[in-house]
């Protein structure tokens, strides 16, 4: 492989480097009425280390995969930027982009409406080998192809099949060959497990977690199952209404929450075990709000029930406390 | 939970697609009991059959499948031989459903309040529209919609999921159904929605003392709200034990198998165990046990012998062969006392089987299993 070099970055010290810098992002869509704009994203900022696994987490509506595409440029953000090896890739033409869009490939959640049905396997995981010109001849293409299905886990004999006529988690798989396809550096794993099964949910995953470190590999992995998180991530970004509540390693986020809302979002899992069932549980109330009219301050205030006035009138900024990274304005003398 | 009487008893149940192809078994001959007031889980893979026997019970079979034989006893009448005309009587009054999709069973185009007050109408001829109105912003007040005067007159596409599945429950509670089918409620539902609706589901059930069927693929799910577990595969029931029974001393090698390959916080492995292989098509299905092609502990006795459902515990069957001797064996997370202090591991006599690492999970369990084969 061609990932020698980045082996050897990797191992230089300690504190990985920063692969990609996330500051003051926003990304707003229209809504075709006047004044009057969805807030997707608003003033994210984060970072993503080279070769570990952050993850994004946050309920349906919360941006997270708007975020996760626009930070590979998928999508134009509408404020702040995008460093990537400490280039701003927001302001880049697509031209100027172009080199460094094969660093950043992308998995999606639905493996039946991510493989165009009427491509064979082959033509498939080839697509971005032929886009760039990284054979020489169709040959060399059909090797590599072969290759890359054999690193998946897809039979090779299965060449020249189309999408329909494998399962979900074999397409997973044919997705996750096409997206390994250029050597990536980072790699948007946009609910890659949601729509399997439990029992091939967990090869997924382990497949995932093998290529990561066959191919040095650093992912961000946006899902709503935190024990899926919890088996796959070494951070966790929580977001909620296009901003980050809470950003910190695995350990600390599992076993103490800071932000009331993730601290919400654990305690509302359903375990795979009758002895953790609680049935007085705390359980978050009420819905998300709209992401077209904002609330004032803390966007979590209106569901949570620590609320203060202050929560109502300023918005928490992400601040660190205690080795983590929390916005809210209690997250000291809140026990949760 | 013997002492309850069957609100629903299954006997024998096969329903099978017709197709040009063959004859397909999605559900092979099952027996399953719901008892007044219990709530019972049916988990399974996607295409074990499950929503299957839910639409079964509920005449809502589509062309080629049809229920081929076996008995669905309601009440002293058996669904499986009605007419549709009879089945109107207690379909939709007596016995109700939510479905997955709340977006998808909601008309769009008529207000919801409209939608579920119809349901009263229907099968209650004699109610006047005004009374009916009552009764359903009373049932949307139950189910926890705010301001239910308002949302009466609301298009489905003005709530959100959450809400929209709020009213779908509504629809299904208002006519007081003895027994509510709940086929996937929350999986398209967030964590802290689901959350909600479960919740709702079980304190509906405490208050009016209906019996209720989850069908659901989630674990956790079942863990959380059921008193009785079936757990379903290739059209069959591989192993049905109460909830605490079944994740304390699963038997049968797919449950464990499916246990053991979920994720769970605090407990994680650096690899999560997997079934191998995939689920088998239906009309080439293995000559013995179904599950024989993928199950680690297979013999050759499995491979050509069809395994009935032996009682290995109290309430506690399981299709296979070989399972029982490891049926008693103490549950293998031991380890999770230090996590959420669960006393029942310590109790039970040889708990020394169980001792592990946490995170061992997977390994552990497939060299249970596999000794257990070899000692077979």
């Amino acid at each position: 492989m061609t990932d020698e070099t980045i082996k050897n970055t990797k191992s230089g010290n300690g504190e990985s480097e920063i692969l990609l810098q996330v500051e003051n992002l926003s990304k707003e869509f229209d809504t075709g009425k006047k004044d009057s704009k969805i807030h997707a994203v608003s003033n994210v900022d984060l970072e993503i280390r080279r070769g570990e696994t952050l993850a994004l987490v946050g309920e349906s509506g919360c941006g997270k995969s708007t975020l996760g595409r626009t930070l590979i440029k998928m999508l134009p953000a509408t404020g702040g930027r995008v460093l990537f090896h400490g280039e701003d890739i927001t302001a880049m033409s697509e031209k100027e982009f172009r080199p460094l869009r094969r660093k950043m490939q992308m998995i999606f959640q639905d493996p039946y409406a991510s493989l165009d049905p009427r491509m064979t396997v082959r033509n498939i995981i080839a697509e971005p080998l032929v886009t760039y010109h990284v054979c020489a001849n169709k040959k060399e293409t059909t090797a590599r192809v072969l290759e890359l299905m054999q690193a998946v886990g897809v039979p090779t004999e299965f060449l020249d099949r189309y999408p329909h006529q494998f399962s979900g988690g074999q397409r997973q798989r044919i997705g996750i060959a096409r997206a390994i396809a250029l050597n990536p550096e980072l790699i948007v794993c946009d609910e890659p497990v949601s729509a399997l099964d439990v029992s091939v949910q967990s090869q997924v995953l382990n497949l995932l977690k093998d290529l990561q470190q066959q191919y040095s590999l650093t992912y961000l992995f946006i899902g709503h199952d935190l024990s899926v998180i919890h088996f796959i991530a070494d951070r966790v970004c929580v977001m909620f209404l296009g901003s980050v509540c809470e950003i910190a390693s695995k350990e600390d986020i599992y076993a103490k929450p800071m932000h009331p809302y993730t601290s919400f979002l654990l305690d509302a899992i359903p375990q795979a075990d009758p002895h953790l069932r609680n049935e007085h549980r705390q359980v978050l109330t009420g819905e998300v709000p709209s992401p077209v009219h904002l609330p004032e301050g803390c966007f979590f205030h209106t569901r949570c029930p620590y609320a203060t006035d202050r929560c109502r009138r300023e918005r928490p900024a992400l601040r660190a406390v205690k080795g983590r990274q929390v916005a809210c304005h209690r997250a000291e003398e809140l026990e949760l | 939970m013997e002492q309850k009487e069957n609100v629903l008893e299954i006997r024998g149940l096969r329903s099978c697609f017709f197709t040009e192809k063959g004859v397909v078994p999605a559900v092979d001959g099952i027996d399953l009991d719901i008892p007044e007031g219990k709530i019972i889980g049916l988990v399974g893979e996607s295409g074990c059959g499950k929503s299957m026997t839910a639409k079964s019970i509920m005449g809502l079979l589509k062309y080629p499948g049809r229920i081929a034989d076996g008995h669905i006893w309601f009440d002293g009448q058996d669904l499986a031989h009605l007419s549709e005309k009879e089945l109107r009587n207690v379909c939709g009054k007596d016995i109700s459903m939510i479905f997955q999709e709340p977006m998808t069973s909601l008309n769009p185009v008529l207000k919801v309040g409209r939608q579920v007050r119809e349901t009263l109408l229907v099968h209650d001829r004699g109610m006047d529209k005004d009374e009916a109105r009552r009764q359903v912003i009373d049932m949307f007040e139950r189910v926890g919609i705010p301001e239910p005067e308002k949302r009466y007159d609301s298009y489905p596409h003005q709530l959100s999921g959450g809400l929209r599945q709020r009213v779908m429950i509504a629809m299904a509670m208002v006519c007081r159904p003895r027994l509510l089918i709940a086929d996937e409620p929350t999986t398209a539902l967030d964590v802290t929605i689901e959350a909600q609706i479960l919740r709702l589901i079980r304190q509906l059930r405490d208050e009016t003392g209906m019996s209720v069927l989850i069908i659901t693929h989630n674990m956790g799910v079942v863990a959380e709200l059921c008193d009785y577990v079936y757990v379903m595969y290739a059209g069959k029931i591989m192993e049905q034990a109460e909830t605490y029974e079944l994740f304390d001393h699963k038997a049968h090698p797919y449950t464990k198998g499916l246990l053991d390959s979920i994720p769970r916080i605090g407990k994680n492995p650096d690899r999560l165990y997997t079934i191998p292989g995939v689920v088998p098509n239906l009309l080439h299905l293995p000559e013995g046990c179904a599950f024989s092609n993928r199950c680690p502990n297979a013999s050759e006795r499995c491979r050509s012998v069809k395994p009935e459902l032996r009682e290995i515990g109290k309430g506690h069957l399981a299709r296979c062969l070989n399972c029982a001797r490891e049926s008693m064996e103490p549950r293998l997370e031991k380890q999770s006392e230090s996590y959420e202090n669960t006393p029942v591991a310590a109790e039970l006599p040889d708990a020394k089987n169980a001792v592990s690492a946490p995170g061992m999970l997977g390994n552990l369990s497939t060299e249970n299993a596999a000794k257990g084969g070899g000692a077979l």
